[in-house]
């Protein structure tokens, strides 16, 4: 379809509205992307870029404005309709059969001859592939392949169906470095061909390095569309942000440090006798940030449900050092007991409030969860957690209707503080925090951090997994990296590079330097 | 080698109405609703197959062949299966209601709908009992195929069964090209394994999910009334289906969701309930009758042990999909 090489853009929209009930989402967004460009669509959480998505692959139907596709005015009423007119959607949470093989999902839901003819599809998919350059096996079965082959199959998806607009959805949030590089240039590839690609996305350095032009939403409305060589980290964030930030992180020195955790040795069988942690090395000072990195599902959650007495560890030490006590190994201690010890977990895991909040509860009753057993005989003290959870919204800014208010109603942000402010009430010694900034914007991304800054201060050892190389780069004092549940490499944050940290994360050098 | 035959034949005929119903629940897991009312659904199945063929002859003096007794045998116990399975659709579909609870209301509401039918059926008949005629008898007992049935120990072992056994095994057969082969079938699977992966690729999940329902009910009642048509020999007797319908229900588990294996479970567990016949041992029938429910939960244990992503139940099996959860 790329010879129609009109002067017409590929998607135009104009003063497109979108409100649901009283909330405008979307308030005259209008904004432009051309055959053989990647636009990026910048904005901070909620400020409508997703509802802009939907309303052009046809979940949503706009209140009034207008889209034109080619210079014609079209009306998107499903996702069948978007196809149709060569939109294809690439969400950020894959919509994948597990157990069908990547040719097997990538065919779904087509119509054709009642039997599957899987050699003509297996050809048409390696056609597509070496075109583009994707790496791609179609007999792969889906929980084989990792979280980049996996957004492969969904971007060969929507080709395979003919799409030559592409929206991809915060495509690079699951990828390493290396795998960002190899999906961009597959996109330069994909725009050389022709087609038109929208990007959404909130980091920057990743909008000036693939776009060729950013539209920057802002509350619902559209702010500017730049051209990329023309603009800045800084001027961007200003735009989508509404006002002058640093986006430095600061990283406080702490001057007198001493060993917390050391952690020798450690094995960990996962439920299926699959080796889980591999004799894991570290030591974990006070008044440091020691950030995890590592490509998800590399060992990760089972490294900090282990320091929390949740996983069952088969081998290996754990020795605690507290201030002015005994070193004990809290190797087989009840989670309970390390807990009271003062090393406490904040673990958000992907659906944020799967395990340490309890969505329907309010934020009385969560507080509680970790004193229920104070109150007096059988009765719970709800005075008190009340009491910490009025102080908790003064202190962190929690923006809830009250304390009474169920937790799920909450937004993301808030939720998170909820949590993080729980754990550190309890005054921990060592703190592990999973994943705390995961899906927050940068405002709220920015209150987290100096949380756990002001809690490093206090001499407070904590311990961060992270996803974004370019927080921990900056935030953490070390990096610790995990890959297949080995420690690859301990570096120093302030000296490494992120290449340095992504090569650490696909592959264990052939010495372990554990230091 | 006769007593093999014999044993063989036997769980062969025992094994059938299970792999009746453990196609039927199969074919409905794969569209992720799981149906517990497969005991009722083959209660309805066994009194409709009968009562037709019955009120047919009774009723209207009408003097049918074996055939045709067969043919509207199959019909009506097909439509009350699938019947009970249009109401656990409607509920569990397009109502939300919880699978479990209506699969079990589905049982307790199929077996008083064949008892009931089928006491009160029989006030009206010359013996006081749901009885078909000898002619129609004729159309489900073993049938003699030219050349093959005559040849020594293969002809009894394996080609002179009655019509329903042969049904059986061709749904089993078509239903695994089916799921396998066919785009329907990936879709099928793919609205059980993931119906918002499936809503996504324009498949309608909703209309997956009632047709493999309702045809899967069908099946199963074809299952109950092959009890009444030839396990009783065309009389109705009361609780006739005895479990049945539940020993099919953990025979999907045994089966690994794969028509292929539920031919070979059926096979198994039919003979595990025919076993005090041919094999005395010594020790008390009732230990005997055990055998089935303890072989279904040695494999519920073992699979559920042995977890491959091959052999797993459909991803979401037994939860609803809501659109707007997404």
């Amino acid at each position: 379809m790329n010879q129609q090489t009109s002067t017409f853009p590929a998607i135009q929209t104009q003063n497109l509205i979108k409100t649901f009930d009283k909330v405008v989402a979307n308030d005259n967004v209008s904004f432009d992307v051309r055959r053989g460009e990647i636009l990026a669509l910048l904005g901070e959480n909620g400020s409508g870029k997703t509802t802009l998505m939907n309303m052009l692959s046809g979940i949503y139907f706009p209140d009034s404005g207008s889209i034109e596709v080619d210079g014609k005015e079209v009306s998107i009423r499903s996702p069948k309709d978007a196809f149709g007119l060569g939109i294809g959607m690439v969400h950020q949470h894959f919509k994948l059969v597990d157990v069908f093989t990547a040719a097997e999902n990538i065919v779904l839901g087509l119509p054709g001859k009642l039997f599957l003819d899987r050699k003509a599809s297996t050809r048409e998919i390696r056609e597509i592939s070496e075109r583009y350059g994707f790496q791609l096996d179609p007999d792969k079965k889906i929980y084989n392949m990792s979280v980049s082959e996996k957004q492969t199959v969904e971007i060969v998806k929507v080709l395979y169906r003919g799409a030559d607009i592409l929206i991809l959805d915060e495509p690079t949030a699951v990828l390493t470095p290396q795998e960002t590089e190899q999906l961009f240039t597959t996109l330069r590839n994909m725009k050389a061909d022709g087609k038109a690609i929208v990007i959404i996305t909130h980091k920057l350095n990743e909008v000036l390095s693939v776009s060729d032009r950013v539209h920057i939403l802002r509350k619902g409305k559209s702010i500017a569309t730049v051209n990329t060589p023309e603009t800045n980290q800084q001027e961007l964030t200003e735009m989508m942000v509404g006002r002058a930030i640093s986006l430095k992180i600061h990283r406080p020195l702490v001057e007198v440090k001493e060993d917390r955790l050391q952690i020798s040795g450690l094995n960990c069988l996962s439920p299926e006798g699959v080796q889980a942690l591999q004799n894991i090395n570290f030591t974990l000072q006070s008044g440091e940030i020691l950030g995890i990195a590592g490509i998800a599902g590399s060992g990760q959650k089972e490294l900090c449900e282990a320091l929390a007495g949740l996983y069952p560890v088969s081998s290996g030490s754990i020795l605690y050092h507290p201030e002015g006590a005994d070193t004990t190994d809290i190797v087989g201690k009840a989670p309970k007991e390390i807990r009271d010890m003062g090393i406490t977990m904040a673990f958000v895991p992907e659906d944020r409030l799967g395990m340490g909040l309890v969505a329907n509860m309010d934020m009385t009753d969560n507080v509680m969860l970790r004193h229920y057993d104070k109150g007096r005989g059988p009765f719970a003290d709800r005075k008190r957690s009340r009491g910490l959870a009025e102080g908790l919204i003064d202190q962190l800014e929690i923006v809830t209707p009250g304390v009474s208010t169920p937790v799920r109603r909450l937004s993301g942000g808030n939720v998170q503080k909820v949590l993080l402010g729980r754990e550190i009430d309890s005054a921990p010694r060592v703190l592990i925090v999973a994943y705390p900034v995961r899906g927050l914007d940068i405002n709220s991304s920015y209150t987290i951090y100096d949380l756990l800054n002001e809690q490093k201060k206090r001499g407070v050892a904590v311990l961060f997994v992270g996803e974004d190389l370019d927080v921990l780069l900056e935030l953490a004092d070390r990096i610790l990296v995990l890959c297949g549940g080995q420690v690859s490499g301990i570096v120093d944050a302030a000296n490494a590079t992120k290449e340095e940290v992504g090569l650490l994360m696909t592959q264990v050098p052939e010495e372990v330097d554990i230091s | 080698m006769d007593t093999f035959i014999n044993f063989f034949n036997a769980a062969v005929l025992a094994g059938t109405p299970l792999l009746f119903g453990t196609l039927g629940e199969l074919l409905t897991e794969k569209s992720g609703n799981l149906n517990l009312g497969v005991e009722g659904m083959m209660f309805m199945g066994a009194i409709s197959g009968l009562a037709a063929v019955f009120l047919l002859e009774l009723g209207f003096g009408f003097e049918m062949s074996g055939g045709l007794a067969v043919l509207i045998a199959i019909l009506f116990a097909f439509l009350a299966g699938a019947l009970g399975a249009l109401i656990f659709s409607i509920l569990v579909v397009s109502f939300r209601t919880q699978q479990n609870v209506t699969g079990l209301i589905l049982t307790i509401f199929g077996i008083g709908f064949g008892n009931f039918f089928g006491e009160f059926l029989g006030r009206f008949a010359p013996g006081h009992a749901v009885t078909i005629s000898g002619l129609a008898r004729e159309g489900f007992s073993g049938l003699h195929i030219p050349v093959l049935s005559d040849i020594p120990v293969l002809g009894p072992l394996l080609f002179q069964y009655n019509i329903l056994v042969y049904l059986a095994i061709g749904i089993a057969i078509v239903m695994a090209i089916f799921l396998n082969r066919t785009r329907f079938g990936l879709n099928l699977r793919a609205v059980g394994e993931s119906p918002a992966t499936a809503d996504a690729a324009s498949i309608n999940v909703t209309r997956y999910k009632y047709l493999a329902t309702c045809i899967g009910g069908g099946i199963c009642g074809i299952g109950g009334m092959y009890v009444s048509m030839i396990t009783t020999g065309g009389a109705w007797v009361h609780n006739s289906i005895q479990g049945l319908g539940w020993i099919s229900v953990a025979l999907v588990i045994f089966a690994t969701w794969s028509p292929s294996r539920a031919l070979l479970g059926a096979l198994v567990f039919g003979a595990l309930s025919i076993m005090r016949f041919y094999l005395p041992l010594g020790i008390p029938m009732q230990i005997y009758d055990t055998f089935p429910y303890i072989a279904t939960i040695l494999v519920l244990i073992v699979t559920s042990i042995r977890q491959s992503k091959e052999h797993s139940p459909p991803g979401l099996l037994g939860v609803n999909y809501f659109r707007e959860e997404r």
